[in-house]
């Protein structure tokens, strides 16, 4: 962002300042907690620094701690809003259903995760299975994916990334990484070790790999007899929405906000914003997907 | 003597007298209270180390009302291959069922260390000899400041160096599955040890009197058996106080593993293998735990056994370095 714009954005804090409490001092402050996946935090925190701009009166607080603490909150009503990049499972919404009536879910945007080994590595395609197993430690050579005679060398992130998370939750069915699965700092991190490494495996998000040389990007089956998917467009570049959108493209998934079925004031009007164009343009500008539109 | 001008008297020796009184007075007060203020300091480093201490303390021992301490070793776990339970030493804090093993990190700081001490100890004590006793003052004038410039350089650099050079090379001569290994962060943390051991093994051999040299030399020995004979028997209280003291820096060496060892918490004792140390483990997930978790306590747990050996190690040098001192004075 350049400077005059953040001069712009900090003259329009001043100025919401100012006619937030010179002629409306009496009017209520919505304050709105938010609460929950960290893969969504960045979002989140966008959402809310730009709409508290045009919105004065309403004051949103933002926590990550992950999607189950989110709803962990918003059960027990600490939270006005839960982020999640699961869905919510059955039993939370009973437990969340005593409390009154159903939980809201609202889906706010999209996120795509890509696999990739290095471009010495002959193997373009893997299946859902494949990868499960690869991560698990229950494959550990490429010979056994179609490869060659090599042993895997699997690299992670840190068990607090919220990639870690989901792509345990979505990819390894909620099984425990191989303990030899190397954990790094960060996506670029990633990156950087597979590009050097002739039997790597990594993963992480799209725009990470997408420029890097020497990193092959994966093409991900559902099964061994659906299509092979690539997350980018032919281009090598450009994420490929479509695939996401129709759901051909198996690592990708909702993220989701849930509120308890009675909203405090403000809520379902941000919820609103977030969903519409200039909320879905702010995820996209974060390298997440837009809900199709 | 008094002295006298259009009639006044004047005693100069009181008035001198007088001033350096009153300037003793000042002198005192002043370095009273620069006395005190030292007092302070020293009192203050004692008393923030000892609150680090109870703090450190006080939070990993919370762990263990969360997690039982036979889960602390290890526990049952269904093999994804056999489906049977099996014994497991798993550090997994983020899970469906969180492993809180410690004993990966244990041996993972070991598996450091070691190496890392070994490869220092090699070349920290040839430097030490070298400048003590082979090298000319014109050789060391030079060589000493950039052997100690060395422990200068930053550790972020000394782990990028490894990340990006001296792991393609190491695997280009080994030829390693792990391109991120144990002997890689050994290797690394070594430089930042060796001029530990270097500077304090010079000192220790310079402290050596010239008297030994000498009647080595009257005996018929060479140079080398002078050092080899003489020189390193009476100084080994030094050279060994300084390799402790390398250990200490090795287990508590942070940067350098956290880039160039792989950060895979296993039980192995292969030295191509990624590791994952005590150190490395905060470092990567004290950011973002949640406060007041199992994970948070086991975290400060593994600081409290870090703190603890550390502090021993670094207390055992103390000791044998300060021995060394005391006998080659008498």
């Amino acid at each position: 962002m350049n400077t005059i714009s953040k001069r712009a954005q900090s003259a329009g804090w001043i100025a919401a300042i100012f006619l937030a409490v010179a002629p409306a001092g009496a009017q209520p402050v919505k304050k709105i907690t938010v609460k929950g996946s960290d893969t969504m935090v960045l979002v989140a925190q966008r959402w809310a620094e730009t709409y508290m701009q045009s919105h004065p009166e309403v004051q949103i607080q933002v926590t990550g701690g992950g999607s189950g603490t989110g709803i962990a909150a918003l059960i027990n009503g600490t939270c006005d809003i839960a982020n999640s990049s699961r869905p919510i499972k059955v039993s939370e919404k009973q437990k969340a259903g005593q409390f009154g009536s159903a939980v809201k879910e609202y889906k706010v945007a999209q996120d795509a995760l890509s696999v990739v080994v290095n471009t010495k590595n002959p193997v373009g395609v893997l299946t859902m299975q494949q990868l499960g197993a690869i991560f698990t430690g229950e494959v550990n050579n490429w010979k056994e994916v179609g490869g060659r005679d090599a042993p895997i060398v699997r690299y992670s992130r840190e068990a607090n990334s919220g990639t870690y998370v989901f792509f345990k939750e979505h990819v390894l069915l909620d099984a425990d990484y191989a303990a030899d699965a190397q954990t790094l700092a960060g996506t670029a991190a990633v990156a950087e070790a597979v590009a050097n490494d002739a039997n790597a495996i990594g993963y992480g998000g799209v725009a990470y790999f997408a420029t890097r040389p020497a990193c092959k990007i994966l093409k991900v089956k559902h099964d061994p007899n659906a299509p092979a998917v690539s997350p980018l467009m032919p281009d090598g570049k450009s994420i490929n929405y479509e695939a996401v959108y129709d759901g051909s493209y198996a690592i990708a998934r909702y993220l989701y906000c849930y509120t308890p079925g009675k909203q405090k004031p403000g809520v379902k009007e941000y919820l609103q914003w977030i969903v519409g164009p200039e909320g879905q343009q702010i995820a996209k500008q974060l390298d997440y997907i837009p809900i199709k539109p | 003597m008094p002295a006298t001008a259009n009639g006044v008297t004047v005693d100069f020796r009181a008035l001198i007298a007088q001033q350096s009184v009153r300037r003793r007075r000042w002198q005192e007060l002043r370095e009273g209270l620069i006395e005190r203020f030292l007092l302070l300091n020293g009192v203050l480093a004692v008393v923030l180390i000892a609150l680090i201490f109870v703090f450190l303390f006080k939070e990993g021992v919370q762990a263990l009302e969360s997690i039982p301490l036979h889960r602390l070793i290890g526990s049952e776990v269904r093999s994804f291959l056999s489906g049977t339970m099996e014994f497991r030493m798993i550090w997994q804090p983020v899970s469906t069922d969180p492993k809180y093993s410690i004993v990966p990190l244990v041996v993972g700081s070991l598996m450091i260390a070691i190496p890392g001490t070994l490869i220092a100890t090699i070349f920290g004590i040839g430097i030490g000899i070298y400048l003590s006793e082979v090298a000319s003052e014109r050789v060391r004038e030079v060589a000493k400041p950039v052997i100690e410039l060395l422990a200068g350089i930053p550790t972020v650099v000394l782990g990028f160096f490894c990340l990006a050079v001296l792991a393609t090379v190491l695997q280009q001569i080994y030829d390693t599955t792990y391109r991120l290994n144990a002997l890689l962060g050994g290797l690394g943390v070594s430089l930042v040890i060796i001029p530990v051991i270097a500077s304090l093994t010079e000192d220790a051999l310079r402290m050596v009197p010239d008297d030994i040299r000498a009647a080595s030399y009257a005996l018929g020995a060479n140079r080398w058996e002078t050092i080899w004979r003489a020189l390193l028997p009476a100084a080994i209280s030094g050279v060994s106080g300084s390799v402790i003291l390398g250990i200490g820096r090795a287990l508590g060496e942070t940067m350098i593993v956290l880039m160039a060892a792989g950060n895979a918490a296993l039980v192995t004792a292969n030295i191509f293998s990624p590791v994952r140390t005590m150190t490395a483990t905060i470092a990567a997930e004290l950011g973002a735990v949640d406060h007041g978790s199992p994970h948070y306590y086991a975290l400060f747990l593994v600081g409290s056994l870090l703190f603890t050996i550390t502090f021993f190690v670094n207390l055992t040098a103390e000791v044998v370095i300060n021995r060394a001192r005391r006998k080659l004075k008498l």
